[in-house]
This record gives structure tokens, C-alpha cells and sequence, in this order.
């Protein structure tokens, strides 16, 4: 299977993103002023600070023209993985729930975190039991996710919460210590955790790599879906 | 006002430097001219009063690729690889506005990297401020660590080591130096001299600004008053967003081999890059300063040659190129400019709507610069007071959680976890997990790099002071198995007109000359920063150095934990523990001893390989060298890092009194931890002096001491993990 | 061409650290009884047709789920 991660100036996490999705298939890089995307089997919107974080997280990386196919692809339910950087990019483009504010702390924060599988046997987490817990790490100034309270009952409901914090892990202030959220139709998901650097034992730990299994092989149990 | 000085002199420049100036040219110099001999003159660019002593560091090594003299130096990793890397101090624009400077400094540093041809793959940082318990320290140890945060994680590139410490001479005159590394394939490494004639000269970045100019501002052709001060900010505002596409676009033009050279704008702008383009190529340089896109109208020509706007480059390409450069350029929302060419005039020429405003020899701009012998002398009486007393016990108990806590020793979490360690997926040791960082390298192999500096113990004895610094970062480095390849330094010193801090300057460099000849360690470039002193007086002389080695298997990398109960743990190497000069006798305010003990620089050496290599082996589960706090504080941290307590016999010692303090708390160079299987350690003993002292786990969780006459000392972990964590955390209320 | 100012707040009841943080900075330096800080953004632009503003900013200059603006008009830029 093909993966496609973009490309944003100022995008920083994206070589790394691919390094991850090339354990488990083949990883091309979308320049953000292209509309083709090479008929990937899955997008994934990576990390760093797109456009200097300028006006807000993720605001102008939204108006990019490859987001204007990736939302095209998003609404055909086409898969979409959103991290850090790319999880405020698919909040402001509507494709996720919620909005990232300023962690609690008001710093940057780098740091290995535990979280809690909310949902397994998702097209993210199937390759994750219900209950398992995944070293990640985190790193970034603007990670707290917030959904006004109507929104964030449907989201709860809908079981969209894919992945918590494990008690104690969550420094940024998510409200109900929500880590990864997806849309309602399951096939767009974001985190604030950085599973692509959790993906090679001499780095760390290699939890991270679940996450690109279950993209692959929910695309493999799908092909030509 | 009226300005009572003339202005060369209000400029920096001796009336003999003039008089010189005016030999050179055959004439006045005009506004420009003048501004940009203070500038090339100046000791920032000149290095007036260290060049002569600087020579004395050896430069040869056989993994040496680019020396002293090139944006930034560089060494053979092997596979046909090369790692770039220098360290630069922003000392004063830090104390003057300490997010920006620091941010600056980052920013400045990574040029150097990516203008040899290297991919910028980590940052670390050296700080020193004055005592926590200033407001004023705490701010700018808050600001300057954001600003290094800001910068690097925004651009990323990890920031994966550093060292922080607190003494009251840095009060006034804080001490923000940045080292950055990059990888490169050998054939990509470009030198900046300018060569072709007829070549154009690109100007490629952000826009120029008023930005640095600040002294300069005397030359201003208009008669500003007060109400124009903001007209001309003296501090730089660093954007990384701009810098990361600056050094995207950079690499990419080096990839498509577009570029004959490049060179960075750092201090003194287009003036210092210009005149050393020219100089190394032994030709001239026409620019045209009508053609530099500005930021602000109405520039000048004397301030867009010396404006220090950020972000900005400077390349010399071949005419046919020049499109294609524009192109990439482009592509990366980067603004570029042709704005000269190369001639082979060997005169500097700059040039304003076709006149000529200003025309030097390159020659006189960057080579014929006086420079200064010093006069040191010794001084006879301290230069420095006794550091203020904290610690009003002697009770050896009570010392240890003293000295954790203690802002020198404390846990640096708060501190490094404001920055991004692992990005580019090459970090195999993060901070804490290890005495250095280790990155690795595609072949399997892996990179090891340290920084360290000393200023307090080189007070006490600048050359062995100096020795004792470039001895522990090798030991860092063989701690995670790693030789070490070459050396960058920083020299930040106090002015060295005055005879005792040419003593200290002369001495310090002098050990660093020797302890690097005793290692084999070529040093690959560095920097000074002079005249960091106030009317309270001098900063500490400290020399800052920055080390990269490398070893064969990334998986083998060392790690400072305990990490298996049952496991031996031994001290190895000639540590003699001495408690003048250490942080227990800071602690106490005793004033400063005349001088240090000596050190076995070739048995120290020898044990540093010893450890190396059995790290190699695989043959230990941790190392760990002993520095501050001596060997009680390096065993808790070896007890924290790996949660394990440990049991250590200290008998011999004696039970009580300075005798005891000594051996647990005294400081020196050539100490080591290790833990791991008894035969492996046995097999050690007969290489280096080692001695088994007592075993990982212990009871409760603690770290117990056997001391004579039955008597222990003992501390469950986790009140020593409490005191460690709160000296940084209380200070700067951390997340 | 009239110069607009756009000022943008978070909105009720969101949690606002950088406000918080100014709230608690502000007693440490001696200036009591302050309350109720929050920081948001200003934006200043020059507009032919006010009437494309509303859009502009529910756009891109605010984002409505965390957010509320202002639209006023401004002094004109020194430049124009």
C-alpha cells in the first residue's frame, strides 16, 4: 500500500512520518501547492509548525491547495491520519471535532507519554486491544483539544475518542484527558502524540508502528473498496 | 549632545587603527568605509586579542575535513559521510533581551552548518547565569531557554544536550553559547570563497532592516533625535519559519549543484560576508546596494552594508545558473537578488544607483587588521569574592540532598523537556539517558557529541582548569562508547587588556592546546567572546567545549543507569577527590583555592578508553563519569536514572569529619561508575585502577553507604529523587 | 480603502492560559485588583468593501468554535 504525507513549509516531522509509514508500505511526500495525490491509499498530515503556526495553529495549512483534494478524499471516506501539526490542520478544516489550544502550562513540552487504546478494531487501532497502553512521544506548545460541550457529548457518544491519556500522562489540559479523537465516520483521525517517532527500538519504544499497521491492514482487508 | 568623540573612535577603532586605516586606502574613508573597517576590525570579527593565541591549538586529525577558518568545521564519520560542527557564542544580545538572543544564536549557528552543505541534525547550549536566587537570572534563564526551545523545535532540529549553570559573576554578563551539528556527504561540503570572475552574487532570505545596526547609527547622514530610536533596534528578531525555508532552499540548491559557494550573513551582515567571500578566493566583490531587497525604506548604503537582519545568505553563482537558482529560490518563498559580482579587482566595491560609495582592498578589510599581543600577568591577589554560603551543615546526611538540590546539580527535566529531542529520528540517547547524546548514522554506526564548560574551577587554575574540561567532555563521550573526532570551543572571557584576564586567556588556551595534543583531538573551529565583564567585574574564565565522536554500533550506545539488581558496581580511573574549588565548598563559601590539583592527563586518557571499549563490548550495563558533587552524586544519579537503589562501601574512609566529605563529595577529573557482571569488571582491573564497591538494589529502595566502624548513610530514592527535582522546578515553576 | 481593526478573543468559558498567566503575573508585580484577563489578537487592515470582512473572518482570520470578534474601524496606516 501507498501512503501520501504532505508537505507544508515549515512542516518538520514529515521525513519521519515517512521513514514510519515505509515499515509497513510505500511512503511518498505531497508538495502542498500539488493537487495529486498519486492515488494514495492513505494521507497522512504530519507534524512541525506549518507556515510559523502564523495566525493560528494549522490556519493557513488548511487553505493549502493539496488540503483541498485531501478534503475531497476525506468526504469519499478515504483514509486520514492527522498528528500534532496535522491534527490542528484537520481541526480547522472542519474534517475533525474540536479545537487544539495552548497547552495549560503555556510551554513547549517534549515527552514520553502513556496512553489508553479507548477503541480498538478501528481503521487506527485494530491492530491495538481495547485497554493497551502505548509509550508515545509528545512534543508541542499547542496540544490541549477542547469541544464545547454539546460537541463533545456527541463525540463521546459516537465513540470517537480513540485513544486517552493514561492518568498522570496528560500535561496539556485535554479536556476528559481526550489524546486522539475521529471523525463521525471513522476515516479521518488525529493525536497530539507522535506515534511515527515511536516506530524503531533503537529510538525508543515501537508502539507507534501499531497505528500504521492497522492503516495497512485495514487498506490491505479493503483493497478496491 | 555634541558628540566629543570623532568617529572612528566613537565606533570602536583606535586613532593608530585609523591612521592605519588611512595608509591602507591612501585617503579618508567615507561613511560606508568606515563603518565597515569598525566592523571587520572590530574584536568580534577580527579577533584582535586572541588570533596569536589561538594558533597555538592543534588542527591536524586524520578524520579532519574542513579546519578553523570555514563557516564550520567538519569530520569523517565514515561511509563517506561527514558531520559538521562549531559552537558561537550570543552573550551580550542575551543579556539585553534573552528570547531573541538566544533564539539569534541558534539561528546564527544553524547557518554556519547548512552554508558548508550539512543538514542541521541537532542543537545543544550552553548557559550560564547568575544565582537562582536573582529575579533577573531566573528571567533570563527562563527567556534564553525558550528562545533556544522556540527557534530550534520550530525548525526542527532536536536540541539534545547542553549544560546550565549558576554563579554569581555571570550576573551582569550572562553566557548563552549555541553549538549545532550537521550531516554531510563529503563531496557536498562547499567551501565559501568566491571564485570566478564574473560569477553574480545572490543575496537569498529574508529582507534587510535596520536590524544590529545600533553604534553605527553615529554615521547617519540625517539628524535623527530621540523620537527616532526606534528607527534603529539594536535587538535582531529571529524567524525560524523563515529559516527553515532559507535552509530548504539552501540544501536544495547544493543538491542540484547550482552553487560555486555560500557563505552566511551573521555579525557585520553583508560587510564581514562580502569582504570573507572575497578574501578566501583572493579576488573582489562589486555590490550593489540599490538592489538589496530592504524592509524598511529610505536604508542608506552604510546601514544595508552593516545591517544584521536575520535569515539571509549570500551565494556566488555561475552566470548560465542563475535562473534555475531564482527558481528554487521561488519555490521556497524565498526572496533572492542578484546583487553584485565577483571581479578580480581584490578591492571590496559598493556601489549605489552607479555610483561608487564605497572601494577597499579585501586585503585591508579582512587581513591587515592589527592584532594585539597580550600583556598577561598573574594576578596576586582573587580576582573573584567567595561565594555566598548556603549550606550551614556539615552533617554529611544532610549534605547530599543539599547538593541535588543545588542549582548546579539539580535535575535539568524542567529545562530539556522544552525542547524537541527526537525529531529527524536519529536520537538513540536522549538527555538523561547517558553522559552524552548519540545519534545515529545510516551505516549502523553512531554519532556521540557533549558539551561542556567550566568557569569556577578555571578561576581557580586557568590551565589545568581548562584541562579538566576538555578531559570530562571525552569522558562523556566514552561513557556512551564513543572516540572522539574533533573539538569546537567557545572562549568567553573578561577583557583581555587588562593583564589578569590575559593571564586567565593565555592560560586557558594553553591547557586546551595540551589537554587536546594529549587526546589527539584536532580542534575544528570555535569563537571568542571577549570583554564580558562590568563594574562588578569579570565573568569566570570559561572556556566552552563541544565534542563529536563516533562508534561503530548505535545499538551498543552507553547508558548512565542502574538497570539490574544484583549487578556489581565498581569506581575506575585516577580520581583523586579534592573538595577546594568543588560545588560542596561553593556550597559552603570558601573562597576560591590558588590553583588545582594536577591530573594524570595519560592515565586519564587510558581509562577513558578502557570504559570505551568495554562499552563497545557491550561488557557493561552502565558508565557514568563523576563530576559535580563527586562520587555520592554520581552514584544517586546512576541510582535514579535506572530506579534501582545500590549499596556502596565506603569504609576507609572514616566514619566522619572532612576526611569523609572528601571521598563523597570531592571533585577531580578521571573518575568513573560502572556497573555490570562481576567478570566483566574483573577483566577491567587489570587494564585501569578499579575497585569493586558494592552491588545494585539495596533494601527499601535506597542508596545505602557502609562507612567504618559499622556506621551507614542512607537515603531512601525517592526523597533523593524529590530533593533533585525541586531545585530547577521551584525556580522556574515548571509545567 | 478604510483601515479595519479585527479584534479577536477567546471565547466565553474556553480555557485561557496565556489570560491566567497574565491574571497571576499581574499581583506579583504589585497591581491588585485585577480580574477576568483574557488575550486574544488584533488584526489591522486596510478594506475597500467592509462588507467581505464578516466573511474574512469567519474564514481564516478567527476560527467561530473558539473565538469571538470584533470588527472596528481604525486610524488610518501612517503608510497610506
Amino acid at each position: 500500500m501507498k501512503f501520501g504525507v504532505l508537505r507544508f513549509p515549515g512542516t518538520c516531522d514529515e521525513v519521519d512520518a515517512q521513514l514510519a509509514c515505509e515499515r509497513v508500505g510505500e511512503a511518498v511526500i505531497l508538495w502542498h501547492g500539488d493537487r495529486d495525490l498519486q492515488g494514495v491509499d492513505a494521507i497522512v498530515v504530519p507534524g512541525g509548525f506549518s507556515y510559523g503556526d502564523y495566525l493560528r495553529v494549522g490556519a493557513i495549512a488548511r487553505f493549502a491547495p493539496i488540503m483541498e483534494s485531501v478534503i475531497e478524499y476525506a468526504h469519499a471516506g478515504g483514509i486520514v491520519l492527522g498528528i500534532c501539526n496535522g491534527f490542528q490542520v484537520l481541526c480547522e478544516a472542519g474534517l475533525l471535532p474540536g479545537a487544539l489550544l495552548p497547552n495549560e502550562s503555556l510551554r513547549f513540552v517534549c515527552r514520553q507519554v502513556d496512553l489508553v487504546v479507548e477503541r480498538s478494531g478501528t481503521r487506527f487501532t485494530n491492530a491495538c486491544a481495547e485497554g493497551e497502553w502505548l509509550s508515545i512521544p509528545a512534543k508541542h506548545t499547542t496540544g490541549c483539544w477542547y469541544a464545547p460541550p454539546a460537541l463533545h457529548d456527541r463525540v463521546e457518544a459516537n465513540g470517537q475518542v480513540l485513544l486517552r491519556y493514561a492518568p498522570g500522562e496528560n500535561f496539556n489540559g485535554s479536556l476528559a484527558d481526550v489524546a486522539g479523537v475521529c471523525n463521525e465516520a471513522g476515516n479521518v483521525f488525529g493525536l497530539m502524540p507522535h506515534p511515527e517517532h515511536a516506530v524503531d527500538p533503537l529510538t525508543g519504544s515501537t508502539d507507534g508502528l501499531k497505528l500504521f499497521e492497522s492503516i495497512r491492514d485495514h487498506v490491505g482487508a479493503h483493497v478496491g473498496a | 549632545m555634541t558628540a566629543a568623540l570623532p568617529p572612528h573612535r566613537a565606533l570602536g577603532l583606535t586613532d593608530a587603527e585609523y591612521d592605519l586605516i588611512l595608509d591602507k586606502l591612501g585617503r579618508e574613508p567615507n561613511a560606508v568605509e568606515l563603518s565597515m573597517f569598525s566592523l571587520m576590525w572590530s574584536e568580534h570579527c577580527a579577533y584582535k586579542h586572541s588570533k596569536k593565541l589561538l594558533g597555538q591549538l592543534p588542527t591536524e586529525g586524520p578524520y579532519l575535513l574542513l579546519g578553523p577558518g570555514e563557516n564550520a568545521g567538519a569530520v569523517d564519520v565514515g561511509d563517506g559521510l561527514a558531520i559538521a560542527f562549531k559552537v558561537e557564542s550570543h552573550n551580550h544580545p542575551s543579556a539585553v533581551e534573552p528570547f531573541q538572543g538566544a533564539a539569534t544564536g541558534v539561528g546564527g549557528i544553524l547557518r554556519d552548518i547548512f552554508a558548508v552543505g550539512a543538514r542541521p541534525i541537532a542543537v545543544l547550549d550552553s548557559l550560564r547565569f547568575g544565582e537562582l536566587d536573582s529575579a533577573r537570572s531566573r528571567y533570563l534563564l527562563e527567556h534564553a531557554v525558550g528562545g533556544i526551545g522556540h527557534y530550534g523545535n520550530s525548525i526542527g532540529v532536536p536540541t539534545i544536550g547542553g549544560e546550565l549553570y549558576f554563579e554569581g559573576p555571570y550576573e551582569q554578563n550572562c553566557l548563552v553559547n549555541a553549538m549545532a551539528l550537521g550531516i554531510a556527504e563529503h563531496d557536498r561540503l562547499i567551501r565559501s570563497a568566491a571564485t570566478g570572475p564574473g560569477n553574480v552574487l545572490i543575496l537569498f532570505g529574508a529582507l534587510t532592516g535596520r536590524d544590529g545596526i545600533g553604534g553605527a547609527s553615529v554615521l547617519a547622514s540625517a539628524e535623527l533625535g530621540d523620537a527616532d530610536a526606534d528607527k534603529r533596534p539594536t535587538v535582531q528578531i529571529g524567524d525560524p519559519f523563515a529559516e527553515k525555508k532559507l535552509m530548504e532552499c539552501s540544501l536544495e540548491l547544493l543538491d542540484r549543484e547550482l552553487l560555486v559557494s555560500l557563505q552566511d550573513l551573521g555579525a557585520a551582515g553583508l560587510t564581514s560576508s562580502s569582504s570573507e567571500m572575497a578574501s578566501k578566493g583572493g579576488l573582489g566583490l562589486d555590490i550593489h546596494v540599490d538592489r538589496v531587497p530592504l524592509r524598511e525604506p529610505g536604508m542608506e548604503p552604510f546601514e544595508i552594508m552593516v545591517s544584521e537582519s536575520q535569515e539571509r545568505m549570500l551565494c556566488v553563482v555561475e552566470p548560465a545558473r542563475v535562473d534555475e537558482v531564482l527558481a528554487v529560490c521561488a519555490k521556497w518563498e524565498t526572496t533572492a537578488t542578484a546583487i553584485g559580482e565577483v571581479t578580480d579587482s581584490g578591492r571590496l566595491r559598493v556601489l549605489s544607483g552607479g555610483d561608487v560609495v564605497g572601494d577597499m582592498p579585501v586585503e585591508a578589510l579582512v587581513d591587515d587588521c592589527p592584532l594585539y599581543d597580550l600583556a598577561p600577568e598573574k594576578p596576586s591577589e582573587p580576582i573573584y569574592p567567595a561565594p555566598r554560603r548556603t549550606l550551614e551543615t556539615d552533617d554529611p546526611h544532610q549534605i547530599l540532598p543539599a547538593l541535588l538540590r543545588s542549582a548546579n546539580i539539580a535535575d535539568r527535566r524542567p529545562i530539556f523537556e522544552q525542547y524537541d529531542c527526537v525529531v529527524q529520528s536519529r536520537t538513540v540517547r536522549r538527555p538523561d539517558d547517558a553522559d552524552a547524546a548519540v545519534l545515529m548514522l545510516p551505516d549502523g554506526g553512531a554519532i556521540a557529541v557533549s558539551i561542556d564548560g567550566s568557569g569556577r574551577r578555571v578561576a581557580c587554575d586557568p590551565y589545568r582548569g581548562t584541562v579538566e574540561a576538555v578531559l570530562e567532555c571525552a569522558a562523556n563521550l566514552a561513557c556512551v562508547g564513543a572516540e572522539p573526532l574533533g573539538l569546537t570551543n567557545c572562549l568567553n572571557f573578561g577583557n583581555p587588556e587588562k593583564p589578569h584576564i590575559a593571564w586567565q586567556l593565555s592560560e586557558s588556551v594553553r591547557g586546551m592546546a595540551d589537554a587536546c595534543r594529549a587526546l589527539d583531538v584536532p580542534v575544528v573551529g570555535g569563537n571568542v567572546s571577549l570583554y564580558n565583564e562590568g563594574p562588578e567585574g569579570p565573568i569566570y574564565p570559561t572556556p566552552v567545549v563541544g565534542m563529536v565522536g563516533r562508534m561503530p554500533e548505535a545499538a551498543r550506545a552507553g547508558r548512565l543507569g542502574f538497570a539490574v539488581e544484583g549487578d556489581a558496581i565498581a569506581f575506575c580511573g585516577p580520581l583523586q577527590p579534592s573538595l577546594p574549588g568543588s560545588e560542596l565548598a561553593k556550597l559552603r563559601g570558601e573562597p576560591l583555592p590558588d590553583g588545582l590539583p594536577e591530573a594524570d592527563v595519560a592515565l586519564v586518557r587510558k581509562t577513558q578508553q578502557v570504559v570505551r571499549d568495554a562499552v563497545r563490548r557491550g561488557e557493561l550495563r552502565s558508565a557514568h563519569d563523576v563530576a559535580e558533587g563527586g562520587l555520592a552524586v554520581a552514584l544517586t544519579e546512576c541510582c535514579l536514572a535506572g530506579g534501582h537503589g545500590a549499596h556502596v562501601d565506603f569504609r576507609g574512609a572514616g566514619a566522619d569529619g572532612e576526611r569523609l566529605l572528601e571521598t563523597l563529595y570531592g571533585e577531580g577529573p578521571g573518575g568513573f561508575v560502572l556497573s555490570g557482571s562481576r567478570p566483566a569488571l574483573a577483566a577491567l582491573a587489570r587494564e585501569i585502577q578499579l575497585t569493586f564497591v558494592g552491588v545494585v538494589g539495596a533494601p527499601g529502595d535506597a542508596l545505602e553507604l557502609s562507612l567504618d566502624a559499622g556506621a551507614t548513610l542512607s537515603w531512601p530514592l525517592a526523597e533523593l529523587r524529590g530533593a533533585r527535582a525541586s531545585g530547577l522546578a521551584d525556580a522556574i515553576d515548571a509545567a | 480603502m478604510t483601515r479595519y481593526r479585527v479584534l479577536v478573543r477567546p471565547k466565553a468559558g474556553i480555557l485561557d492560559p496565556q489570560g491566567q498567566a497574565v491574571e497571576r503575573a499581574l499581583p506579583a508585580l504589585g497591581f491588585k485588583g485585577v480580574e477576568n484577563v483574557h488575550v486574544g489578537r488584533l488584526i489591522e487592515l486596510d478594506v475597500s468593501d467592509v462588507a467581505h470582512l464578516p466573511a474574512m473572518c469567519q474564514k481564516l482570520l478567527v476560527n467561530p468554535l473558539i473565538e469571538d470578534y470584533e470588527i472596528l474601524e481604525a486610524e488610518p496606516h501612517p503608510a497610506s
